[in-house]
């Protein structure tokens, strides 16, 4: 069943081309029955994890790899499941209307369910490498859907940063999950919550939490990483409100949360995501506050959020947790709803500049009201539950261990702020003069406002009675983050106490803000263009450019079309790691022994040697030829004295049909001269000296080790009995490898195939001029 | 007796080697023949030399009586010689056109893809 | 390229009906005693190619009767039938089959999957070797 849910979203991407023909324009209502029975399924279990329980359900997959499908279900995960799931249900009923009629619509749903059947195996995977499997998922279809307009350079250039940002951080959190692998032994979440202090003991913690670290700030955007997601509002305005507002970004978050019980217990983990968290949240909100394009903005608060989401980690005292996951739900309802809301207005006035919007809620009243609704949550004002989650936020930052004050500090300048940014949210479109703006503008329809305005709702209700989801899920997801059971008791009123008067103050001074932001943000826009020439962002493109000229140079290098600089490379490479590995990594014990030969012996050798010498000094080509078949006769004589009479037989033909071939063809061409300088000769020649070496002293070092018994016993034991002949090489290749020999005539049929449309191509060629 | 041609295929492969290293496409292909004959003698020397006993099931009996040698390398050798032979004369048959499309036996001068 | 000499041509005349016997004799012989398809289609391929260098490309192709791509089909194909007998009985393909057909008087032929590859193998040797030989000397008329 859990199977089957997790892979739905992969499942029914099958049948969208179908629906796209079939439903119409009602294809979003067809398909958010998908979310809508997943979220109906995960609410079923919460009745099994909201008193702390934690389900896991075991599907196999490569058992012999360790690597199986388990879903590990507790409240973290269902949470997440359950804002995936019904957040996707308004964002596929919205993405119907907001793209409606356009041509790649069946496309956008196909990425759109992947992403979000990629989202749930995150969060429900037990198995840390299915985690990962997930985890990349959901960076590739984030990629396509961020580049969906990809005519537009713009699109496909934002789609690669974001790509590349999160998909390098994933392969250094592939090296952290096998760190932790290694550590505990235990492959999954479920065996990490019981490993106890094994982990932050172990040597390898500290590089294991660097990995794990990188992948999930990428994911979560957080400072100096967190460029790529502004850049991402490339993407169609519903995955903005789904992937990097609502749940991918949330990720990392995510994982740093399920990583808190495991690792979390030291200064260093705690120290770093308080930094790295407040840094984000900062940058976040004062990028935000100096933006004016109503999607870029919303992008920052959201960098922002992730950055207060990952300090509260960072602090990780029960009432911080408290505050995270509140703080994580009331973020995703909002955010998820301004998304829309903003895509609304865009849609309607063709714009997405707020100051060129102005006195809307004349024409858009109901895109007014949902909107004040959900800024209200997001700055944090009473009865929402943006409120309840800003109380808690300060609250746990009073009563922090470490870094009290700079902590509230910093987190009072970001709510300022982000006050100020929600005010404009709703000042700057709707009220104050009308402005002429690019479309005439008209209420958004139905579909692309019941995601919001349900979203917004529940922020009210929950914000008017927080015990509610707090009984249902929330106290299981803080205890699932916590690690032992927590009951909290969520109230929206808590009496006029410290954070009430840090909140107002916040209110106070945001109020201010809105007032000079015509003046102020100009200027600041200018600074920050000034900025951003050395910030992170620039470094990733010098990063780009960087590799692109490397590779050029390289390859200029390493591949100049001379083969023989490709030979020399491949010959000193190859023979030089060997010949290492030979002499000082393997205990080489050399049975030299020359005594054990007879004369005729060191005959056949030395005519073997004293031919292939004199083929290559020679300047005579058809010398040359001739010592090649004398080597060859050589060799011949050699197979047939050491008891294989077979090869002996085949090797005199085939020396003796070369020699013709040869002289049929290689006199056509000029003949020998001497084309390199004495100092090349010399150069190839110590390298050939070197590389013979290394096969000499290699054979003698093989002769004296034998790792498994021969399976020609069973071949000669066989040959009769089995396979009624006497000739046990002849019986080999007909009979008991007869498939090796099948495959090896084709092969002489593809070159005979070959030799002949090289010869017949020549004979067209001359007869055309 | 392993030792002596250890030795020799030894020097068969430093020879082989010097060879392709040259800028004639000819020596290039003398090299070639003296890699694949290298080749072939390695496989042989190395899972064990045997003198006069051949992986043959005398008449009238049904098994070999003693040790025989190994005929699994004899096997593999012997298709090795056969595709050698027919790569080579692939190879030739392709230097030649080469030859004569670019007019040069210089490989050196033989570095553009388009010619 | 006819500058053979007369006695070249009648060696190779005497020569060459024995060196096909011979190839046929290995080939025949290879599951007891050393030969087999590999050897045999060398052998004849050298008959062919000494005929060749004697008398020409075009008369080696009126002797040969078939293409050589054509014989090179013909080994190809053979070795693929040897492997059917065994699809037909239901077993792994590649499983030989020996069948034991009576001949009038005392002896009896011995026919297998085995000799029928071992054939093929044959034929694609001396297709192969022809199509390199003759396409060759063709191109250097």
């Amino acid at each position: 069943m859990m199977l089957l849910a997790v892979l739905s979203g992969f499942l029914v991407t099958a049948l969208v081309p179908l629906l796209n023909r079939l439903a119409g324009s009602y294809i979003g209502w067809v398909l958010a029955l998908v979310p809508a029975l997943l979220a109906a399924y995960f609410a079923s279990l919460v009745p099994e994890v909201s008193n702390g329980g934690r389900l896991l359900l075991e599907y196999p997959w490569m058992p012999g790899l360790n690597i199986s499908l388990d879903f590990l279900v507790d409240g973290l995960s269902l949470v997440f499941a359950l804002l995936i799931s019904g957040i996707g249900v308004f964002i596929l009923i919205y993405a119907g209307a907001y793209l409606k009629g356009h041509k790649d619509l069946g496309r956008f749903y196909v990425i759109l369910l992947s992403f979000m059947a990629s989202m749930l195996g995150l969060v429900l995977a037990d198995n840390l490498i299915t985690f990962f499997v997930f985890w990349e998922l959901t960076s590739i279809t984030s990629y396509l859907l961020i580049g969906f307009h990809h005519e537009d350079a713009d699109a496909r250039k934002f789609a690669l940063q974001g790509l590349f940002v999160t998909a390098g951080g994933g392969l250094a959190l592939l090296a952290g999950l096998i760190l932790l692998g290694t550590i505990t032994g235990e492959y999954s979440f479920s065996g990490l919550l019981e490993s106890g202090t094994l982990i932050s003991q172990h040597p390898y913690y500290t590089a294991a939490l660097v990995c794990i670290l990188i992948g999930a700030f990428t994911k979560s955007a957080q400072w100096p990483f967190h460029f790529w997601l502004p850049n991402a509002m490339a993407a169609p305005t519903p995955v903005s409100a789904y992937l990097h507002s609502a749940t991918m970004v949330k990720a990392g978050v995510y994982l740093l949360a399920r990583l808190n019980e495991p690792m979390g217990d030291t200064l260093l983990w705690s120290g770093t995501l308080m930094a790295f968290g407040t840094m984000t949240m900062i940058t976040g909100a004062y990028l935000a506050y100096s933006n004016t394009g109503i999607k870029k903005l919303l992008a920052y608060s959201t960098v922002m959020a992730l950055g207060t989401l990952t300090l509260l980690i960072g602090v990780g005292t029960e009432l911080a947790l408290t505050a995270f996951v509140c703080f994580l739900v009331a973020h995703s309802l909002y955010k998820g709803a301004l998304f829309m809301l903003a895509g609304a207005l865009d849609h309607a006035t063709g714009t997405k500049d707020i100051t060129r919007m102005g006195g809307l809620r004349h024409s858009m009243p109901l895109t007014a009201a949902i909107t004040g609704l959900a800024t209200l949550s997001l700055a944090g004002l009473p009865p929402l539950f943006g409120f309840v989650a800003k109380e808690l936020l300060l609250e746990a930052l009073l009563q922090s261990p470490l870094w009290s004050a700079g902590l509230l500090m910093a987190t009072l300048f970001s709510a300022m702020l982000v006050v100020a940014v929600a005010g404009l949210l709703v000042i700057k479109p709707f009220f104050g003069a009308t402005v002429k703006m690019p479309k005439q503008p008209h209420e958004a329809p139905m579909a692309m406002l019941a995601g919001p305005a349900v979203l917004a709702l529940l922020a009210l209700i929950f914000g008017v009675a927080p015990a509610l989801p707090a009984s249902l899920i929330l106290d299981a997801a803080i205890s699932a983050s916590v690690g032992s059971p927590v009951a909290t008791k969520l109230a929206l009123w808590h009496g006029i106490n410290v954070p009430l008067m840090l909140s107002a103050a916040s209110l106070v001074v945001g109020a201010v803000l809105v007032h000079q932001w015509p003046k102020l943000q100009p200027r600041l826009h200018r600074l920050n263009s000034t900025m951003a020439r050395r910030g992170p962002e620039a470094g990733y493109f010098g990063f780009m450019q960087g590799l692109a000229q490397f590779a050029s140079w390289q390859t200029r290098r390493l591949q100049n079309g001379v083969l023989g600089t490709y030979l020399l490379i491949l010959v000193l490479v190859t023979f030089g790691l060997t010949g290492y590995t030979l002499l000082f990594r393997y205990d080489i014990d050399l049975a030299f022994d020359l005594a054990d030969s007879y004369f005729y012996e060191w005959g056949i050798a030395l005519l073997v040697v004293a031919a292939t010498v004199f083929a290559c000094i020679t300047q005579s080509r058809l010398a040359s030829v001739a010592s090649v078949g004398v080597l060859g006769f050589g060799v011949a004589l050699t197979f047939i004295h050491f008891s294989a009479p077979d090869l002996g037989i085949t090797q005199l033909l085939v020396e003796t049909l070369t020699v013709i071939l040869l002289v049929l063809v290689l006199f056509k061409l000029p003949p020998f001269v001497n084309l390199s300088t004495p100092w090349e000769r010399y150069r190839d020649l110590a390298v050939a000296v070197f590389a013979g070496s290394v096969m000499a002293l290699l054979m003698l070092a093989v002769l004296d080790v034998r790792y498994f018994e021969s399976i020609s016993t069973f071949f000669i034991e066989n040959s009769y009995a089995l396979a009624q002949g006497r000739n046990i090489v002849n019986v080999i290749l007909v009979d008991f490898r007869q498939l090796d020999t099948l495959g090896e005539i084709f092969v002489l049929g593809l070159a005979a195939i070959g030799v002949y449309s090289m010869l017949k191509l020549r004979a067209e060629d001359q007869q055309k001029p | 007796m392993a030792t002596l041609m250890a030795l020799v295929v030894g020097i068969l492969f430093a020879a082989s080697i010097y060879m392709m290293l040259r800028r004639s496409i000819v020596k290039l292909v003398i090299g070639l023949i003296i890699l694949s004959n290298a080749a072939n003698l390695l496989i042989f020397v190395v899972s064990g030399l045997t003198r006069g006993a051949p992986p043959l099931i005398p008449d009238n009996a049904k098994a070999v009586a003693g040790a025989v040698a190994d005929p699994l390398p004899q096997a593999l050798i012997l298709t090795a010689i056969v595709i050698a032979f027919s790569v080579l004369a692939f190879a030739v048959v392709l230097i030649r056109r080469a030859y004569e499309v670019v007019g040069t036996d210089d490989l050196d001068q033989m570095k553009d893809t388009d010619t | 390229m006819r500058t053979s000499t007369l006695i070249l041509q009648t060696a190779a005349l005497a020569i060459m009906p024995l060196q096909l016997m011979f190839s046929a004799f290995l080939l025949l012989r290879g599951h007891n005693e050393p030969g087999g398809g590999f050897i045999g289609g060398l052998v004849a391929a050298s008959a062919f190619v000494l005929y060749a260098f004697t008398f020409g490309a075009d008369s080696t192709r009126k002797l040969l009767r078939a293409k050589p791509q054509d014989l090179l089909a013909a080994g190809l194909l053979l070795g693929l039938a040897s492997t059917i007998p065994a699809l037909i009985a239901g077993q792994p393909m590649l499983t030989a089959h020996w069948w034991q057909l009576p001949l009038p008087g005392e002896g009896y032929l011995k026919l297998s999957t085995v000799l029928i590859f071992d054939i093929g193998v044959y034929l694609a040797v001396l297709g192969t070797l022809m199509t390199f030989v003759i396409g060759l000397m063709e191109v250097e008329q």
